[in-house]
């Protein structure tokens, strides 16, 4: 049966979000009214959509000039979709609730209730495109509601710097992302997952072009899902208010490459040059991540790096063939990394926006249920038994052991430096004594930002056991690993816990100094130089040439010589240029009149 | 009778003005009856779907001559004169205050929209081009005299450069009417069709270097583009709307309708010399856009880098780029009509448009943040607005052409390239839209106005007409591609 009830699920936000821009400007509370409602709205309709199984949606024409191109606005309602409609709107809901708390008393209240329902929209239509050319389109989308979130404080230059960072650097991943999907489409004969997913043989049969267009395809989800190279935007992009750092940042959008690359698992499965690619692109990134996390200040940057480094765990499975456990991980991620960064949040607001964990310390006390849903938070995060994250993550390194050895040890490594950091800002921000006349007169938070938390603690918690995760996803097959995977994970989380315990109870100031994690191995700003060596020099260049060559020399030369002709026109007294101008038209009559009927 | 109407309303409103008629009133109630009359065209009078040319109607001028003022519209002309329209009406809400000769200011730019509306409309050579003359003579008159900046020189530069152009375009004009045999001859669009079969291949060749060379430099096909950043930034606002939004376009739109479908193997032996230029288009003039320190001349330049990816799709050789072209025709100038438009109410508040000199707009101005920040996204192709579409069927139908696994020809590389142009029109878009926009609030500009409120109905009309065919370009193709369908039947 074809319903139209899941296009409702994309358009309620985005409705939402054009009656705000172009009604309830001026009037803020009823914006963010409007854009709770739409999202509680998606989550509903999501739930009616995930209980039917056997749903279908009605499909539009977007482009139709067939046989050359046939885009349609079709809907895919698979498993690996559901689950992540109710991810995105779920969470996205209970966000959104967060925000009336957080962003009570911001003057651009109904800017950033119009952004957030505009990235649900964009987001929700990633999940759901059932062919490249949407996903593309909506992939841009959420780019821009990105950038405009991330800018929404516009007028600090730091949030305009990184916004548009964010937009460009994802674009360069979109390049390669767009010109993949040409190779996909001119290959295969369609843009359509099922239809490409059939027709893949066409394409199978030569594997260099399909490995490039694999590689170029995965482009895009290492700029989205901010991969080495291109993480840089990542950590920047904190400059944005927290609940977008939670919602955008951390749960959904960044995961979106990953989700994007299980989709087309028919695709990348079938080259295994590109796959060990994406493995070690996914393990660079989340071993680098981490050593840049383990010598963080600002709170919001160390869960940035947390982020970028458990993305790497997703690429990472996906490299290694298993998609199941990519979205596995994604599953219980989204839940416990909101989670992490809505406590931050809570934590910020309470002390007036202070960031720097070395201007917190005692909070336990102060912030009690922001305190015991940090923790489960950073219990799930770092694998600790039986929280969600041990689960999930277990079941990649799993994976890796049996596949790749090196890739298997250094998620092992990761594992610890990430039980490290995190302990190092736990204990740092609730433990020891205030170190900050903010941190001693910090409260808890309202409620309508306690109730998110909570809400979100439960599903960090138990979403790993797997007679609840089996509901939503498939997962990945049992390995004959026994005890011995799990064994090893629990000692380097619990290497990590203890290190970070000894070093730094009882600190009034970081004890290990290293410049080259803590300025992220300089990539800010090698790629800063290798911008200014190449594009900005080509840009001067090239304008250099414009005026002085190809302007100066080559129009002004002859334009010279016309102002000489002028001046001997001139001696027939018409000096202006209207005269001039009719002159000209005078002279294109003649010349017809003398060419044509001569 | 309908397009009788719509292109001598202008015309007629022009010389009312210069009789003595309330200027901008005038030009107004001409620029919204004009407006109406297509947009009833479109919804009423045009077929969609249909080949062939429609609404045609002939009046005879010569018989000797065998010239017919013959008008009439086939998807593409319709879409044409619906952007003139449009960016019409925008260029006359958006004149700010005129300091002298108000009445030969508003005549000029009415001048420009019947020039142009009579160009599109036409289907006969002569007119064709002799529409196109008498629009182009008052954009030099408007940026002589009302111009900013250094506007002598502005103004000569474009007057010989587009003089030039439109020689050699009319070189290749005469050289067209006269390669077919002498009892075929005629000015008519469709008996030159007919006839177009019998021009040898080295005459096409040769004719087609000429039309491209021709139009090209109207449009600023690099290395001829130097007029054009300077001629936008001197011009007042409406003229710099009317031109790079509407009247540049001829050039392109001679290419959809004479070069490609009289002269394919002209097209064909040309192709790599039209890719490599559009290159430079691109990449090039892409690159020199990021190194602009005004506002002014970074949107000119990026006007210009634009025109390389219509080029491209008539360049692609396939079905798919020349609906794409003519989509991004339609696109582009509606968002670049926007970006003038707004830079020039920026400029009458600011007196400044040096990126460095500005910044946090967006506080003082917000409506017009809001407008240029939609505009923006426009014109970089962001997914919804009509440019992105465009774009996409350029891009797909580029790359498509002699798409082989095993090897890149040069419309894979052109493609690959032209995608980068994609992140380099991104950096400068933002870098200046940041610069202008964002960051905080200098002192000075406090207290600057925002956009007059009555301005938000011609951005209204631009940005919807843009989201509209963004967001249902099956609506632009069923119009345009039987224009196309028959010259390419299978690609």
């Amino acid at each position: 049966m074809s319903s139209a009830l899941p296009w409702y699920i994309l358009l309620l936000p985005f409705f939402a979000s054009v009656a705000i821009v172009l009604f309830t400007k001026s009037h803020r509370g009823l914006s963010a009214a409007i854009s709770v409602t739409a999202v509680l709205g998606s989550f509903a309709a999501s739930c009616v959509v995930f209980a039917s199984p056997n749903i279908r949606a009605l499909e539009l024409t977007w482009i139709d000039l067939r046989p050359v191109l046939y885009v349609p606005l079709g809907l895919v309602l698979d498993d690996l979709s559901k689950t992540m409609l109710l991810i995105v709107t779920g969470i996205g809901a209970l966000i959104h609730i967060y925000s009336l708390g957080y962003m009570k008393d911001d003057s651009g209240k109904s800017r950033f209730f119009a952004s957030l329902s505009f990235f649900m929209f964009s987001m929700l239509g990633i999940v759901l495109a059932n062919n490249f050319v949407m996903m593309f389109i909506f992939w841009e989308l959420v780019g821009v509601s990105s950038y405009l979130l991330i800018g929404h404080w516009f007028e600090r230059d730091a949030a305009a710097e990184a916004a548009k960072k964010a937009f460009i650097t994802n674009r360069i991943g979109d390049f390669g992302f767009l010109l993949g999907i040409l190779m996909a489409w001119t290959a295969t004969g369609t843009i359509v997952f099922q239809d490409m997913a059939q027709e893949v043989g066409r394409i199978t049969d030569y594997p260099e072009y399909l490995t490039i267009a694999v590689l170029l395809i995965f482009c895009g989800a290492v700029g989205k899902s901010a991969q080495f190279p291109l993480h840089v935007w990542l950590p920047d992009a904190m400059e944005g208010p927290t609940p977008i750092s939670a919602l955008i940042h951390a749960a959904t959008m960044v995961a979106a490459g990953v989700y994007m690359l299980a989709r087309i698992g028919f695709l990348i499965q079938a080259s295994p040059e590109a796959l060990s690619v994406i493995a070690w692109i996914g393990t660079i990134t989340a071993v680098m991540a981490a050593l840049i996390a383990t010598q963080q200040n600002d709170i919001k940057r160390i869960l940035a790096y947390s982020t970028l480094s458990q993305l790497g765990y997703m690429v990472m499975a996906i490299g290694l063939a298993s998609g199941e456990a990519a979205m596995f991980h994604l599953f219980t991620h989204a839940f416990f990394k909101a989670l992490l960064f809505l406590g931050a949040g809570s934590i910020i607001v309470m002390l007036h926006h202070e960031q720097n964990i070395w201007k917190m310390g005692g909070l336990a006390g102060r912030l009690g249920i922001t305190f015991l849903t940090f923790m489960v938070g950073t219990l799930a995060l770092i694998g600790f038994p039986p929280f969600s994250g041990f689960f999930s993550k277990d079941a990649i390194l799993a994976v890796a052991h049996e596949k790749n050895r090196a890739i298997f040890w250094l998620g092992l490594f990761t594992a610890f430096l990430t039980a490290f950091y995190m302990v190092r800002l736990v204990v740092v921000v609730f433990f020891g004594k205030a170190r900050s006349e903010h941190a001693r007169a910090g409260r808890e938070a309202p409620w309508v930002m306690i109730a998110p938390l909570i809400l979100l603690a439960i599903p960090a918690f138990a979403s790993g056991f797997s007679f609840v995760a089996k509901i939503f996803l498939p997962l990945p097959g049992e390995h004959e690993t026994g005890w011995l995977v799990p064994g090893l994970a629990l000692t380097a989380t619990v290497a990590g816990i203890t290190l970070a315990v000894l070093l730094y109870r009882r600190r009034e100031s970081d004890p290990v100094n290293l410049p080259l994690f803590r300025n992220g191995f300089y990539l800010n700003e090698i790629y800063g130089f290798f911008i200014k060596a190449s594009q900005e020099a080509l840009a001067s260049l090239s304008a250099f040439i414009d005026r002085w060559i190809l302007d100066a020399g080559l129009v002004r030369g002859p334009s010279r010589a016309t102002w000489g002709f002028g001046s001997i026109l001139r001696l027939l007294q018409v000096g202006n240029l209207q005269a001039y101008a009719f002159l000209f038209g005078l002279g294109i009559v003649g010349l017809i009149y003398f060419t044509l009927f001569r | 009778m309908i397009l009788l109407f719509i292109v001598f309303c202008p015309i007629l409103a022009a010389l009312a003005i210069l009789i003595g008629a309330p200027a901008r009133r005038t030009a107004l109630w001409a620029a919204i009856l004009t407006l109406a009359a297509t947009t009833l065209v479109y919804f009423g009078g045009f077929e969609a779907g249909q080949r062939g040319f429609q609404l045609v109607s002939s009046w005879p001028i010569s018989a000797d001559w065998r010239i017919n003022f013959t008008l009439g519209l086939d998807g593409l002309s319709l879409m044409m004169l619906v952007l003139t329209a449009i960016v019409t009406l925008a260029a006359i809400c958006f004149t700010g205050e005129i300091k002298q000769h108000e009445h030969a200011f508003y005549a000029c730019l009415l001048f420009i929209a019947g020039g142009a509306m009579g160009a599109f409309a036409s289907l006969d050579l002569f007119f064709f081009y002799a529409f196109h003359e008498l629009a182009l003579i008052p954009t030099f008159l408007l940026i002589g005299i009302w111009g900013t900046g250094n506007r002598q020189v502005a103004a000569w530069k474009i007057t010989i450069y587009l003089g030039t152009g439109s020689f050699v375009l009319l070189l290749g004009l005469i050289m067209l009417y006269r390669s077919v045999p002498e009892a075929a001859r005629s000015f008519d669009f469709r008996a030159l069709q007919k006839a177009a079969s019998t021009i040898p291949a080295e005459a096409q060749g040769n004719i087609f270097l000429l039309l491209l060379l021709g139009f090209g430099i109207l449009v600023s096909l690099f290395p001829f583009h130097t007029w054009a950043p300077e001629a936008y930034a001197s011009a007042p606002p409406p003229a710099a709307m009317l031109h790079a939004g509407v009247l540049k376009k001829f050039g392109l739109y001679g290419l959809l309708r004479l070069a490609l479908p009289l002269l394919p193997e002209g097209a064909q032996q040309w192709s790599t010399l039209l890719i490599v230029l559009l290159l430079g288009n691109i990449i090039y003039v892409g690159l020199v856009t990021i190194a602009q320190k005004r506002l002014d001349w970074m949107l000119g330049y990026s006007s210009v880098m634009h025109m390389g990816y219509i080029f491209l799709g008539i360049a692609s050789g396939t079905l798919l780029g020349t609906n794409g072209a003519a989509l991004l025709i339609f696109a582009h100038g509606i968002s670049i009509a926007l970006l003038f438009g707004l830079a020039g109410e920026i400029r009458q508040r600011t007196g400044t448009l040096v990126l460095t000199d500005l910044g946090g707009l967006g506080k003082a101005m917000p409506r017009a943040a809001l407008a240029f920040g939609l505009a923006a996204f426009a014109a970089i192709g962001l997914p919804g607005f009509a440019n992105f579409t465009g774009e996409v069927m350029v891009l797909f139908g580029t790359f498509r052409n002699g798409a082989n696994p095993e090897r890149f020809t040069i419309y894979q590389i052109a493609t690959v390239l032209a995608l980068w142009g994609v992140v380099i029109s991104a950096v400068y878009m933002l870098r200046a839209y940041r610069r202008v926009f964002m960051g905080a609030l200098r002192e000075s500009w406090s207290g600057l106005a925002d956009l007059n409120g009555n301005l938000r109905v011609p951005i209204g009309i631009l940005i919807a007409a843009s989201l509209w065919f963004g967001f249902f370009p099956q609506s632009f193709v069923r119009i345009v591609s039987p224009a196309f369908k028959s010259y390419f039947v299978s690609k």
